[in-house]
């Protein structure tokens, strides 16, 4: 049993350390949002999509957006004129309800299926604002992307797009950040992130191939244990290389036997 | 000779079994004595009689002759497959440009190779305890005849005083003449923290060269902004410009100009420990987030850009310096003078500005 | 064959007389001895891959535009050093595999700096005759703290670059000389001019290595000279006890270094670490979230976090500016605290003022081991605390929080630690049992009739 425990308890501490890298390098599937998924859902009876749209927006975002939207003291601002755009990436990326209005939204599973999406976002759009806008990651280039990434973005989201903090908010990884998802993030600037209106649409695709290139980047050197840098190294440095180096001295070297 | 018999020696050779065993007789009569080092008196330990016993206890030299062919096999096998891992290394250098397969053959083969040693080291070679002595050392006798030796130097010599004081002196002025060069290394510090590419008129320009203008910005928006002409390098030159509502500016009264549009302009350069401030904060909806900031992410040293860069929070001593801007011909953004305070990290006479105009 | 070289030696050098006494030299052989060993296998490596760098690194800031095979990169100017370097990783065969192989190495023999330091202050190895040798081993980990911090700074990265400029203002922050050390050493304002690397370079090809390697040489020459320490059960102050040099332990040590070499490659091939394509070149006017130096400096990047803004200021001289708190003063009290140790050791009366040859247990003397586990778990707190942004306890603790959180933490957890280890120290010496493999309790099952009965009752048999 002893003999049974030497061996597994540096096994078990290496395969915890694994465990942990496998956590944190994991980056929520890099998966595309429910672009313009249609649901399976019955449309309500007599429902053009814009008055859908505005019955799910009373339903679930006039308590703090207010009943025409017009947004609600200590709640919700306004949303006459964010536009589509707004309203497309905060509920796609299921940002949108919060339970209380002093919550950071952050990226989760929508409570609104594609169609439902698409009828809020209508709604919204029609009270005036800019609309989904087109992005090409295809005819980004890749090193301008980076180059911009790091000037604008790599201070809050981390060069390789894993996320981060600052005081008063968390920011998101990118893992699960899709062409679209960049594209309107860039304009809308949400929650406390500013906008980038100063960005040309070439430099948006740019940003979008460099985003969907950081989903998967080039591992040349092995396993990318997270892609953030010193913390997974020195980990592995202690639970791996410690670890096995430590048991290597324990099996060469004699034992006190009190 | 069989492969096996050749591998057999090379074990043998490396742990030398053929020539102890010849030897053994010979050595058996030594490794039965115990260093005894009574006689000489030693000042080391003097503890309790228990602890005196437990620890004057010393275990008999051992020795196990005992052979381990298995042993010696395995440390032949772990041998070949070593060697096998470092052929694989050679090819896959030639074939292939694989990090991975380079390092797993030549790792593997190294470990394997260790662990043949290590093997060979625990059973395969005699097993041996053998004893020697702790020197104490100290030796009162010698030590004053070293001192004697060297108090010798002073026979004969009659004006200690006068050469000693002369050496000491020769010796303090040959060290500082030895040190100076190191005052080569770099210039005075001084004047140069505050000099940067800045003063009135200079033009703001993005990192690509192209000038920003009161256009360029939307309310809550940020960029980063250079001196026309200047290099980016200079940690004098980075400004973080951020465009806020006018009604959210709180800039003290003599700075009452210095934000045209709601274009407010500050060093890229942390007062803390001169990380650039990447990060801004600007709230969607100011009645329940957080308000404007900007952010070092280093040790997240936080200023509020509507105040003129006052710390927010963090370890920054300092606030953060405001560039005055103007808007020159065409709407470009120009600096409208020099930084009101000193950029970058502190040190002794950071606070002691040279003037007192804006530099 | 042998006997004839043997012969040739003797007659030219006397060597028959040393190789009798080095072939039999004794070597107690408890495992923890081997901690230092590996750190000096780790430094062997360190050389030769580093040398396999030194033939392709270039310490230049002049910049170029990228060319190389790299195609994220491709176009975007750089300066030669981080050229260099991408070249060494994509284009020189099995650059990556040394470079990654050096940096793992880097980061391994600090680990087992550590360790060998913990088990000579758990154990009072230090103790006279000993107290110079234990300041060589100090001094060699600082100088490999910054020897490490040299090396990848020299590659201009990202983050990297943003060390160096905290390094810059740590530098200046130091009262009333910094500003001027700064300018000497960078040769002006940061980011320095183009003698800047060249001058990392040396210090870190070069200086450093050349003085860790005579230190290394005195230390070793050292527990020559006065032989290792070892447990009681083994030997006693008079007599060492342990294995010879030749055949066992000479096949064991070769052994060891062949397994530390191996283990170091086969991180080096197939874990990656610093990344550079990724983080991109340095420029002062850049950075990003989350950047951190390497584990051996995050202590600091920690202490840097936790410090409140205070400058002082005496009648318009900044006399001590904010980093020197945790740049500069936290690690100069943990360094003084370690060389100062033996003298401290013997005037809190954790020591006695003998020789030793004997080794402790760390239970035989509970307030020397309470004191250093204390110790270490302050440094280990306030190391933590420069990580909790990777770590971020979202949705209840405000970062502003988790700084309050470390500062009491950093202050109060370390005097419980003391108090519990103390305890625990006492508690298994007065059983005089081996903490993990002697277990004298029962263990109880219920039987059928609803009762209890022992199945198994060690609580009579003592080790």
């Amino acid at each position: 049993m002893r003999r049974a425990l030497r061996v597994l308890v540096p096994v078990a501490l290496m395969a915890v350390s694994i465990g942990l890298f496998a956590m944190e390098s994991a980056a929520a599937p890099a998966g595309k949002g429910p672009a313009s998924a249609p649901s399976n859902s019955q449309p309500t009876a007599g429902g053009s999509p814009e008055s859908e749209g505005r019955r799910l927006f009373v339903q679930g975002c006039s308590s703090c957006h207010g009943f025409e939207a017009e947004g609600v003291k200590g709640h919700g601002p306004s949303l006459i004129g964010v536009g589509e755009e707004a309203a497309d990436f905060y509920l796609r990326t299921g940002r949108m309800p919060l339970d209380r209005p002093d919550e950071e939204p952050q990226r989760g599973p929508s409570i609104y299926s594609g169609a439902e999406i698409q009828a809020l976002t209508t709604y919204v759009g029609s009270l005036g604002g800019p609309a989904i806008p087109e992005v090409h990651p295809e005819e980004g280039d890749l090193a301008e992307g980076q180059k911009l990434f790091t000037e604008n973005c790599a201070g809050c989201h981390q060069i390789v797009g894993r996320g981060g903090m600052l005081p008063g908010a968390v920011i998101p990884d990118l893992g699960a950040a899709n062409a679209r998802d960049v594209a309107e993030a860039i304009p809308v600037g949400p929650y406390v992130m500013p906008s980038f209106g100063h960005l040309s649409r070439s430099e948006v695709d740019d940003l979008a191939r460099y985003v969907e290139y950081t989903h998967d980047p080039e591992d040349k050197g092995g396993w990318g244990i997270g892609h953030i840098g010193p913390i997974p190294e020195g980990m592995v440095a202690w639970l791996l290389a410690g670890v096995a180096l430590l048991f290597t001295i324990r099996l060469i070297g004699e034992r006190t036997t009190r | 000779m069989t492969p096996g018999g050749l591998f057999s020696r090379v074990v043998a050779a490396l742990g030398g079994l053929s020539g102890l065993r010849r030897r053994r007789y010979d050595r058996q009569a030594e490794l039965h004595q115990v260093s005894d080092p009574a006689g000489k008196k030693s000042d080391a330990v003097r503890a309790s009689d228990e602890e005196t016993r437990r620890r004057e206890f010393v275990p008999p030299p051992e020795l196990d002759e005992t052979p381990d062919p298995r042993a010696e096999l395995v440390v032949a096998l772990l041998l070949i497959a070593a060697s096998v891992a470092f052929v694989g290394f050679v090819v896959f250098y030639v074939v292939s440009e694989d990090t991975q397969l380079l390092g797993l053959c030549i790792g593997l083969g190294l470990v394997l190779a260790g662990v043949a040693s290590a093997l060979a080291g625990k059973r395969v070679v005699i097993q041996e305890k053998l004893t020697d002595e702790y020197k104490d050392y100290g030796d009162r006798e010698e030590q004053i005849q070293v001192e004697d030796h060297l108090v010798e130097g002073k026979v004969g010599v009659t004006r200690r005083k006068l050469l000693f004081s002369s050496l000491a002196a020769v010796g303090a002025a040959l060290g500082a003449a030895a040190v100076m060069p190191i005052a080569s290394l770099g210039p005075r510090v001084g004047e140069k923290v505050y000099e940067t590419p800045w003063s009135a008129g200079k033009k703001v320009v993005d990192e690509t060269g192209k000038p920003i203008t009161v256009e360029t910005l939307s309310a809550g928006e940020f960029i980063t902004g250079f001196p026309a002409g200047a290099s980016k390098d200079d940690i004098g030159s980075p400004l973080v410009i951020v465009r806020l509502e006018t009604d959210e500016l709180e800039l003290p009264a003599d700075r009452a100009e210095s934000a045209p549009g709601g274009y407010v302009a500050y060093s890229k350069i942390c007062t803390h420990a001169g990380c650039a401030i990447s990060l801004f904060r600007y709230p969607t909806f100011d009645e329940t987030q957080p308000g404007p900031a900007l952010v070092c992410p280093c040790h997240y040293s936080t200023f509020n850009p509507a105040d003129g860069g006052k710390v927010l929070f963090g370890p920054a001593g300092r606030p953060l310096p405001q560039l005055p801007l103007r808007v020159g011909s065409g709407g470009v953004l120009e600096a409208a003078g020099g930084f009101y305070e000193p950029i970058g990290p502190s040190y002794g006479g950071i606070r002691e500005a040279p003037g007192e105009q804006p530099l | 064959m042998i006997r004839r070289t043997i012969g040739a030696l003797d007659e030219r050098l006397g060597a028959a007389s040393p190789l009798k006494r080095t072939l039999r030299y004794v070597f107690p052989d408890h495992w923890t001895f081997m901690l230092g060993e590996i750190a000096m296998y780790c430094f062997a490596i360190l050389v030769i891959t580093g040398i396999f760098l030194t033939f392709w690194y270039v310490p230049s800031d002049a910049k170029l535009h990228y060319a190389g095979s790299y195609v994220p990169l491709q176009g975007t100017s750089m300066s030669e050093s981080f050229a260099s370097v991408m070249h060494i990783s994509f284009d020189v065969p099995a650059g990556l595999l040394i470079r990654q192989t050096h940096h793992w190495a880097a980061d391994v023999f600090i680990v087992a700096i550590v360790l060998h330091l913990v088990r000579i202050l758990l154990t009072g190895a230090y103790r006279k005759p000993r107290e110079l040798n234990y300041w060589l081993g100090v001094t060699m980990l600082g100088l490999a703290i910054l020897e490490g911090f040299l090396g990848y700074s020299l590659v201009d990265d990202l983050l990297s670059g943003m060390g160096l400029a905290i390094a810059y203002a740590v530098a200046m922050s130091i009262p009333f000389v910094g500003g001027q050390f700064a300018f000497l050493v960078w040769n002006g304002e940061f980011p320095g001019t183009s003698s800047f690397l060249p001058r990392l370079e040396i210090l870190h090809v070069f200086l450093i290595p050349m003085a860790i390697a005579t230190l290394l040489a005195l230390h070793l020459a050292q527990v020559v000279r006065q032989h290792h320490t070892q447990f009681p059960e083994e030997g006693s102050e008079r007599v060492v006890r342990g294995t010879p040099a030749w055949p066992g332990y000479a096949l064991r040590s070769v052994g060891l270094f062949l397994v530390v070499a191996g283990v170091l490659f086969l991180l080096g091939g197939l874990v990656q670490i610093n990344p550079i394509w990724e983080w991109g070149p340095y420029a002062p006017y850049l950075s990003t979230n989350g950047a951190q130096p390497d584990w051996y400096v995050g202590w600091l990047i920690g202490a840097l976090r936790l410090m409140p803004p205070l400058e002082i200021v005496i009648g318009g001289y900044t006399v001590v500016p904010s980093p020197f708190w945790g740049g500069a003063l936290f690690p100069g009290i943990v360094f003084g605290a370690l060389y100062a140790w033996p003298a401290l050791a013997r005037r809190f009366h954790l020591d006695d003022r003998r020789k030793h040859n004997l080794l402790d247990r760390p239970r035989d003397n509970p307030r020397r081991t309470a004191v250093v586990v204390a110790f270490l778990v302050w440094v280990f707190t306030v190391f933590a605390a420069g990580a909790t942004d990777r770590f971020y306890f979202r949705s209840f603790i405000s970062y502003e929080g988790q700084v309050w959180f470390f500062r009491a933490f950093a202050l109060l957890v370390p005097l419980l630690v003391y108090f519990v280890t103390k305890r625990v120290c006492e508690e298994l010496r007065a059983r005089e049992e081996h903490p993990l493999r002697s277990w004298n309790g029962s263990l109880i099952e219920r039987n059928q009739a609803r009762g209890f009965e022992k199945i198994v009752d060690r609580s009579d048999q003592s080790n």
